[in-house]
């Protein structure tokens, strides 16, 4: 099952990541990191009226945690602020189009974490993607 | 010390977690840096402990009470004589590592390290001896300085005859890098630090399972480890003290078994060890490390070392072998059996997936607690392939495929 992780495209979006990198004055800027592995991901968005204009991100770590980063860059960029506020777990996983392992969760929603604490630094609720996973 | 010379196929059916299946494959564990399996012998006394004889210790005259109390202090003893301290009263249970560590840089940190005053610890230290002492230098206004690490893995002697001059009142560094496998020259940079007095606190968590250690020939000062890496249960840890410093450190913990006398406002300690420790011990788990280390000293640590340096010195042969790969640390001389490595760009994460479900390999992936160690090389993660004294070189073999089916399922 685990080899379905390293299907083509994850390791394209790996090794060649979309909205790699960061902007000069971003809007929204959040980081985070994960303590157990040390995966690294920062996330800038720009946003113009109710729309998310640009997003980068940069970050260091396995081939889900950077694959998701990139996937998630693409699929939020030209949305509206209330279609990303509502994207979940499931939109990531979908996108990935992999099972995921419970040990490697925390990989696969190292950006969805990032891009909600983005949010609500910019004051815009988010769901609780902690709690959905007791 | 006596012992049987065992082969590695006999040593291996003594631990019943190795004859399981993961992923409907053998098997192959190279994580013992973090946490060793468990001979039958350790489990089964833990076992006969709760089924035969379980009483609080230090408290009863019954019959289970004086046992229990006599396994605890015997296991104490055997610990003792492991190590070769004088004493049995100088082994000071714990939970691991980090807390005998941490009791050291509360109870002797807070009553001998005032402002100013210097603490040199080195660039490949594990968290556990690093954060204590940032805590320490926090509450105490004192400084640290650390002992840099060279390309290859070993620690700059130059620097730390430097830094030794300066006057440090502590020295707590590695016996054995967890990362790098590198086994640091401690009975030089000991004598060293003693020469410009200074103490020294020896982790000691990856050199006590894997190769001899005499605290007395050290003439070391502090040594901390942790019975789960070398054989034993989880929950048990050992803080080793010279006599003098242990008998004029204030408590780390109150509670029962440590006292001597408790007044309302004011209580009297209770003897070494027990003045360290608080609250009812971890019995089973005493017992249990005991029995680990009578296993160990039935193979005999030469012998377990010597066994190790082979599987090392094997594992790096064959590591060096698979292209884009790099190995972190010093050549085989100076290594105990631990190899952190990188492929190609395939993050350690993902090699850790792999080679689990491909091959049934558990290695360990990421920073391994020691993120300064990984900044100074420039990575944010490494993976960790360790051994033991049950790894055959099958295993390595079974690896080594397991690395070429990864390359494979990244394209490479």
């Amino acid at each position: 099952m685990s080899m379905d992780y390293y299907r083509e495209y994850i390791l394209d979006h790996y090794r060649n990541p979309r909205n790699y990198g960061k902007l000069d004055q971003p809007d929204v800027h959040a980081e985070d990191s994960n303590p157990l592995c040390g995966d690294q991901l920062a996330m800038d968005l720009l946003v113009e009226g109710d729309c998310i204009k640009e997003v980068r991100f940069q970050g260091r770590g396995c081939a889900i945690s950077q694959a998701a980063a990139s996937m998630l860059s693409e699929k939020i960029e030209g949305k509206t602020v209330r279609e990303v506020v509502a994207l979940g777990k499931d939109d990531v996983l979908e996108d990935l189009g992999i099972d995921i392992s419970p040990a490697r969760t925390k990989c696969a929603f190292l950006s969805l974490r990032v891009l909600h604490r983005g949010l609500a630094i910019a004051g815009l609720e988010t769901p609780n993607i902690d709690e959905e996973e007791e | 010390m006596a012992h049987v010379q065992r082969t590695v196929e006999e040593i291996r059916a003594d631990f019943p977690i190795l004859s399981r299946r993961v992923h409907d494959k053998p098997l192959v564990y190279l994580d013992s840096t973090a946490s060793s399996q468990k001979p039958l012998s350790v489990i089964e006394s833990m076992n006969t402990y709760y089924r035969t004889y379980h009483a609080n210790v230090h408290r009863g005259v019954y019959a289970l009470s004086e046992e229990a109390t006599a396994a605890m202090e015997k296991a104490r003893v055997k610990v003792a004589r492991f190590i070769h301290a004088r004493q049995s009263k100088q082994v000071i249970f714990t939970r691991n590592t980090s807390e005998s560590i941490n009791l050291v840089a509360y109870s002797w940190g807070n009553a001998n390290i005032h402002a100013g005053d210097l603490i040199i610890l080195s660039e490949m230290e594990h968290h556990s001896n690093l954060v204590p002492w940032q805590l320490l230098a926090q509450r105490a206004g004192a400084r640290l300085e650390f002992i840099p690490v060279t390309d290859d893995g070993l620690l700059r002697q130059d620097i730390y005859a430097q830094l030794l001059q300066q006057g440090p009142r502590l020295v707590a560094i590695t016996h054995m890098s967890n990362v790098l496998g590198t086994i640091n020259p401690v009975q030089e940079m000991i004598a060293q630090a003693h020469a410009v007095g200074a103490l020294v606190l020896l982790d000691a968590a990856q050199s006590v399972p894997h190769l001899p250690v005499d605290v007395q020939a050290l003439d070391v000062d502090f040594l901390c480890f942790s019975a789960h890496k070398m054989l034993g249960p989880t929950g048990i840890g050992v803080l080793y003290g010279k006599r003098n410093l242990l008998e004029a450190m204030p408590p780390f913990m109150g509670g029962g078994d440590m006292i001597r006398k408790v007044g309302l406002r004011e209580s009297t300690w209770n003897d070494l060890p027990w003045k360290f420790e608080a609250g009812t011990p971890a019995i089973a788990e005493a017992i249990g490390l005991g029995v680990a280390v009578d296993y160990l000293n039935e193979l005999g640590m030469e012998n377990v070392l010597q066994h190790e340096r082979e599987i090392t010195a094997y594992a790096m042969e064959q590591l060096q072998s698979v292209p884009g790969l790099t190995i972190y640390g010093p050549t085989t001389e100076s290594r105990g059996g631990v190899i952190s490595f990188t492929l190609d760009d395939i993050h350690p994460h993902d090699l850790a997936s792999i080679l689990d479900q491909e091959a049934g390999v558990a290695i360990r992936a990421g920073h391994h607690c020691a993120q300064p160690l990984m900044e100074r090389y420039g990575l944010s993660a490494t993976a960790r392939a360790s051994f033991y004294v049950y790894t055959i070189k099958e295993e390595i073999d079974t690896l080594v495929q397991g690395l070429h089916k990864a390359k494979t399922i990244f394209k490479l």
